[in-house]
């Protein structure tokens, strides 16, 4: 929101460690990790990325990959909660619009919470509070970042409502949320995320709960909204059809690091990470000929706490053994740059990749 | 897989224990056979509890299910295809119509009469978790169904679990383990053995694989399609996922609130979708692959929801969102008929076939906007009547949205 202004709510703004980066989001180096009686969870180990506004960003996995505790990480949630000495252990960089947020006093995050990021969660019945009405709920979250009267507030809600394609919003906006079809309660929860107009958004598994018919109008939704206020958008799925809608660039994660990295057509068409290969060969689709066989990957994800050593994939990769000297087991490999703004972490050379990949995986999708 | 495969094929213990009812029906014979199958769950209210009214879960549906098959039954959640489900194995009471399985009329069968047929019938559950007994070790569950029949497997209850558990991909020597021991996928590959323990002959699965992840999925997909090859099994899957069903089906049933709208074998169900919702349903569904995110005009974005269950529109129960929809669509029913050969279809207006009820031409304005996304796109015969179809709702200015829609149901 362009009448933002920093010097209003900088209560603690940080000194700067590194340079500030030009992206309007970067995350540098984002590890999260949970101290359990079992032992240290590293559910996002090491994680960098960057969003240009107007952009969409999709970040892919299975369950367990460190999809959502990266979007609670961006959004300050993780410090706040603090059951009994448990914290989770949050370090790295992330630079929104040119501060840092980590080390930024948690008064300052509370603002920029709710107005210049916010969330959409993947189950809107947990999400909004059954005790009030819709319409109460976003006003809450309006004017607690605008100092304007109930009345003011109450339009506005009854506006955003009416902009997400809820019918007679001046009457749905007294509903309570189990009033609300699923679909519409998602709609509800996106007018409350969007009511500040947010330059960050971040919706977590938007449509995950959703039938087909209401996840195409939600994905639409989204597509429209960012169109008209130019925000930033990232969403975590795991759904492949889902970002290949919507996203920009890609990220896919396993075992809680970013694997691969990339513009999103490129990750579909030239993927260069056999667990991307794995995620594309698992899919069944409606836009091809029937397939004989999927080609599932084999075993399972892996347990966060005892993350398998050297590449994490190693256990499931059906070419472990393709580098030399069992690098695989050994040695984590880093991103590496494998074409223009595309990365992947793989230990194969660039050549054995592509000759996978167009010689044996491609012909089968 | 291939040491499984032997293992499946060399005993075959339980079948041969006890008296089987019927004869085996041979493949491409009718195993089972719906007919006016319906389910309404009563609403009551105030001191005498009296019915008020009714949620129409499944209201009259016809199909049947040929032995070695696989039928795959989609829908919107609310449509009746997990009451269907529980139907058909006789879990929840029919308010009405029969269900014969190889012949017999099972619909009225008391808890005893169906005991021997709980062998044949088998269920496979949504979810892994709540489908598994915390308490029991996956020995005691996967043995429960011996256990209840009283079937004594060649070897012994225990070899043949074990075997069992070999058969779907698990470590026979995890006999002793308990359920939160296992991922999810493992967990469901246990509830697969415990409905194949006794070789039944009809697996119902409901939403097999929607609880689990992308790359275990296809694994649970495929140990599936492996089963009903060695084993002969026939399958009804009911799911959501139409990706996923068309993956594993050779003929597709499409509900809507309650009724089957489409019933057609896969490659016609997908290539020439003759249901304008099928058509919808199947627009709806994410492409994976961003070059095709230009083409957004093939999408029919159905507006609103789905109508209650508790007083469906009156006549097509789809009228209320369906951009064809005219005058007779509101009073007459249509039936399931079949319009195309292997193509059952409950529609006045169908898609890529003629008219069924040319005389009527005045369209309602609902659906406004999805018509406008259809006339985009729509290629050669039906582009016509689609573009017509939009020209004319567009002129008309009519409240779009599930609001009318309920009110149409009310009458």
């Amino acid at each position: 929101m362009t009448e933002l202004s920093k010097s209003g709510a900088a209560v603690g703004e940080p000194t700067t460690a590194s340079p500030a980066p030009t992206a309007f989001l970067e995350v540098r180096d984002l590890r999260v990790h949970f101290p359990t009686d079992d032992g240290l969870v590293k559910s996002v180990d090491g994680l960098t990325f960057q969003l240009e506004k107007g952009k969409t960003l999709g970040i892919v996995g299975e369950s367990g990959s460190g999809k959502s505790v990266t979007s609670l990480g961006i959004m300050g949630l993780h410090t706040t909660g603090q059951y009994g000495k448990r914290k989770a252990q949050v370090t790295g960089e992330i630079w929104l619009d040119g501060t840092e947020l980590l080390s930024a006093d948690a008064e300052y995050v509370r603002k920029l919470r709710g107005r210049e990021m916010s969330m959409i969660f993947q189950d809107p019945l947990s999400a909004l509070h059954p005790y009030y009405t819709i319409g109460q709920q976003i006003v809450e979250a309006y004017r607690i970042h605008n100092k304007v009267d109930k009345k003011t507030a109450r339009r506005r809600a009854v506006e955003m409502l009416d902009r997400v394609g809820i019918p007679q919003p001046d009457k749905r906006v007294d509903s309570y949320p189990h009033e609300f079809s699923g679909g519409m309660r998602q709609r509800a929860m996106i007018a409350m995320s969007l009511v500040n107009n947010p330059e960050l958004l971040i919706a977590d598994e938007p449509t995950t709960a959703l039938d087909v018919t209401v996840q195409a109008q939600i994905l639409d939704l989204i597509r429209d909204l960012q169109k008209e206020f130019g925000s930033a958008v990232i969403i975590i799925t795991h759904d492949l059809g889902v970002v290949a809608e919507l996203a920009d660039d890609l990220l896919v994660m396993y075992g809680g690091r970013c694997v691969e990295r990339g513009p999103a057509e490129k990750v579909f068409y030239e993927p260069r990470h056999p667990y991307t290969w794995g995620l594309l060969g698992s899919m069944p689709r409606l836009d091809r000929d029937q397939q004989e066989r999927l080609i599932p990957v084999k075993g399972s994800p892996p347990s966060l706490i005892n993350i398998p050593s050297g590449c994490a994939f190693n256990p499931r990769c059906p070419y472990a053994d393709v580098p030399k000297d069992n690098v695989t087991r050994t040695v984590r490999p880093e991103l590496a740059e494998v074409g223009s703004r595309h990365w992947a972490a793989c230990h194969m050379t660039q050549e054995q990749r592509e000759r996978i990949w167009t010689e044996e995986i491609a012909p089968k999708l | 897989m291939s040491e499984k495969r032997e293992d499946a094929a060399v005993t075959n213990p339980a079948r041969n224990e006890g008296a089987v009812l019927a004869r085996d029906a041979a493949p491409g014979e009718t195993l089972l056979k719906v007919t006016g199958l319906q389910k309404h769950f009563p609403i009551r209210k105030g001191l005498l509890q009296r019915q008020v009214g009714a949620v129409r879960a499944v209201d009259g549906i016809d199909f049947e299910v040929k032995s070695g098959e696989t039928l795959g039954v989609v829908g919107e959640s609310g449509c009746g295809k997990s009451t269907m489900g529980r139907l058909i194995t006789r879990l929840l009471e029919p308010t009405a119509g029969t269900v014969e399985f190889e012949g017999q009329d099972i619909t009225h069968l008391g808890v005893g009469g169906m005991r021997p047929l709980r062998r044949d019938v088998q269920m496979i559950f949504q979810d892994p978790y709540s489908s598994l007994n915390p308490r029991h070790t996956i020995g005691t569950i996967i043995s429960a169904p011996f256990r209840l029949q009283g079937v004594e497997p060649e070897g012994g209850i225990k070899k043949e679990v074990q075997r069992l558990l070999s058969v779907v991909g698990l470590n026979p020597e995890h006999y002793n383990r308990y359920p939160h021991e296992f991922s999810g996928g493992q967990r469901q590959r246990i509830g697969i053995a415990r409905a194949l323990a006794l070789k039944p002959k009809l697996v119902v699965a409901d939403e097999p694989v929607s609880a689990l992840d992308v790359s275990i999925q296809a694994q649970v997909v495929n140990l599936m399609d492996d089963l009903q090859q060695e084993l002969g099994l026939t399958y009804v899957i009911i799911a959501h996922d139409l990706s996923v069903v068309r993956h594993v089906s050779d003929r597709i049933a499409v509900m809507y609130l309650g009724k089957i709208v489409e019933l057609a074998d896969r490659e016609s169900l997908y290539k020439a979708p003759m249901h304008p919702y099928t058509k919808a349903l199947m627009s709806a569904v994410p492409i994976p692959d961003p070059r095709r995110r230009a083409a957004k005009s093939e999408r029919i974005l159905l507006q609103g929801d789905v109508p209650s269950p508790i007083s469906p529109p009156s006549g097509c129960r789809f009228h209320t969102r369906c951009w064809k929809a005219t005058q007779v669509c509101t009073t007459v029913e249509p039936q399931l008929v079949e319009l195309k050969p292997g193509q059952r279809v409950a529609c006045h207006h169908p898609e890529n076939f003629e008219d069924q009820a040319p005389q009527d031409t005045v369209l309602l304005s609902a659906a406004k906007e999805a018509a406008t996304l259809v006339a985009a796109e729509v290629p050669a015969e039906p582009a016509g009547t689609s573009a017509a179809v939009a020209e004319e709702v567009a002129a008309e200015d009519g409240e779009a949205t599930s609001e009318g829609t309920t009110e149409d149901g009310k009458q």
